[in-house]
């Protein structure tokens, strides 16, 4: 790979042994995906997880020095003020997100604590070359936006973030964005829920554990950014996928062959409904009573909060219920009085939280209902047992105090 | 085990280091978030290679799994408790897995799919990612 001179200085400590630091990586990166060339990038997102990792590699980089080039917005850990409030959490657990937040301040990141910053605060332009990670981040800037991400690690995109600069490689070249596998959705999908589905099914049913970018028809052109949020989420977990095209409603997808820049696609599969059923039935806990319901990963948005307050209206919670959002939804849910809706049920709205949080470690060896295939998957070495159902059913459920 | 040969396959190298074991081979990608830090056992459901350990061992699958973050500090759990894989060894590298095999420094190197099914489970493998050879002993 061929840097630059201010490249070299960088890699040669000229700035600092925590810029050395991120250039090494960057350069290892490079070289691993044969890149020619570093460039800039204009937005970055960090996928901070106040994990024990996490912290240790941004502490490296304050003791070395570094400041983010290009300050990132960054994902949840746990909201310090709204858990020292309840009981459970050790003073070792507060201090971890303690140091985590002094670690990223000292770096220049904007602490927004959000998983969605693609639906605010960190929105690019068509044809942006960024550096996201955050699996539901980064297929969101390819596949909607049509801005430029790998798909990044956490540490590769502080890496990113800290020097302003990128390896060429991968989804920052036009050829690697075509699509490869035809995905024709069979059902009329109407719920939020069936797009986490689609995301899980189809990398098994294309049989695909490497990274491939499916383009598909059958969904809806009206289709939701909370809907988009989800397929892209449930896509790069299940399986490990970037980028997808939408024909007629993502911009690189104005149609099938556009989609696969004239080229014949490598595999066409057909997902069905009993696909979708199959899913469901195969990764959620069987039905019955639950003793919790908990929401938002990724982070519920506004208008989810506002259809969550509709359908409660004056009911109460039997089970704990709990939704996890972004600052800036939660904010205007307070003004709106959704908020007070969802509070007056008993149930608690979260803000700059992560599912696969200690915070939640009261509800190990419990069962509970969720939408997300993603957190489900996550948390299962937290000993946290889930039912899948839509937003809407879990509200139900929480009511209740069972699923359907 | 059968009486092979010695064999010398060229792969690319993307963590630096050099480390010798046990191949432990799994069709299924790898998440080490999934994997029991003391023990170093997958507990994945469904894996390849569930309740096996990859402590110590070459660890020989498609490629990596998971998360911008479970991944990194996954293998550095394992790096941690003296758990993690003495090198890695697969068919398709990811942002992900290279960034995360660098932070932590656990060897990692790919080899071309024909020189990666050659590899069988229970083969000593040395991997010298630093001259970009994998030897089958």
């Amino acid at each position: 790979m061929k840097l630059t001179d201010r490249d070299q200085e960088m890699l040669d400590g000229i700035d600092g042994e925590g810029v050395a630091l991120a250039m090494q990586v960057l350069v290892a990166i490079g070289r691993a995906f044969d890149a020619e060339q570093m460039c800039d990038i204009s937005r970055a997102h960090v996928a901070l997880s106040n994990q024990d990792a996490d912290l240790w590699f941004a502490e490296r980089l304050v003791a070395g020095g570094a400041v983010c080039r290009v300050s990132p917005t960054v994902n949840p850990g746990f909201c310090l003020e709204f858990f020292r409030q309840l009981p459970g959490l050790s003073s070792a657990d507060m201090e971890t997100m303690e140091r985590t937040e002094v670690a990223y301040r000292a770096l220049g990141a904007q602490l927004t604590y959000d998983c969605t910053p693609y639906l605010q605060g960190n929105v690019p332009r068509f044809g942006e070359v960024t550096a996201y990670s955050e699996s539901s981040a980064t297929p969101y800037m390819n596949s909607v936006y049509g801005a430029r991400t790998n798909r990044e690690s956490a540490q590769s995109a502080l890496c990113a973030a800290v020097t302003g600069r990128v390896p060429v490689y991968g989804l920052l070249l036009e050829e690697n964005r075509m699509g490869q596998v035809h995905v024709h959705v069979e059902p009329t999908l109407t719920d939020e829920f069936d797009y986490h589905l689609l995301g899980y099914a189809v990398p098994r049913k294309a049989g695909l554990q490497t990274a491939f970018v499916p383009v598909f028809t059958g969904i809806p052109a009206n289709v939701s950014p909370e809907a988009l949020m989800n397929l892209g989420a449930e896509l790069n977990t299940g399986g490990n996928v970037p980028m997808y095209h939408i024909v007629g409603v993502t911009p690189e997808a104005p149609t099938l062959e556009a989609a696969f820049h004239g080229d014949p696609p490598d595999e066409t599969i057909v997902i069905t409904a009993s696909d979708l059923a199959e899913e469901q039935q195969m990764l959620s806990a069987e039905g019955g009573p639950i003793d919790f319901a908990l929401l938002g990963c990724p982070h519920l948005s506004l208008d989810q909060l506002r259809a969550i307050a509709d359908r409660i209206g004056s009911r109460k919670f039997k089970s704990e219920f709990w939704v996890m959002t972004s600052f800036y939804a939660k904010e205007l849910a307070g003004r709106m009085g959704v908020a007070e809706v969802i509070e007056k049920a008993g149930g608690n709205l979260v803000p700059d939280t992560c599912i696969d949080q200690v915070v939640w470690k009261h509800l190990a060896g419990k069962k509970g209902v969720t939408d997300s295939l993603k957190g489900a998957y996550y948390t299962q070495r937290r000993d946290m047992e889930f039912v899948l159902r839509s937003v809407g059913d879990c509200v139900e459920a929480a009511i209740r105090g069972a699923t359907s | 085990m059968s009486a092979r040969e010695a064999s010398v396959i060229f792969c690319r190298g993307a963590a630096p280091g050099k480390a010798s074991g046990p191949a432990v081979v799994s069709r299924d990608a790898m998440c080490f978030y999934l994997v029991d830090p003391p023990t170093g056992t997958v507990i994945e459901a469904g894996h390849a290679i569930e309740g096996r350990s990859i402590a110590g061992v070459v660890l020989v699958c498609p490629g990596g799994k998971g998360s911008s973050v479970v991944q990194a500090d996954g293998l550095y759990q394992l790096a941690k408790a003296g758990t993690a894989p003495a090198a890695v060894v697969v068919a398709e590298f990811d942002t992900v897995l290279v960034a995360s095999a660098v932070v932590v420094g656990v060897p990692l190197v790919r080899c071309d799919p024909e020189d990666f099914a050659q590899i069988r489970d229970g083969d000593t493998l040395e991997v010298d990612s630093d001259q970009e050879v994998v030897t089958i002993r």
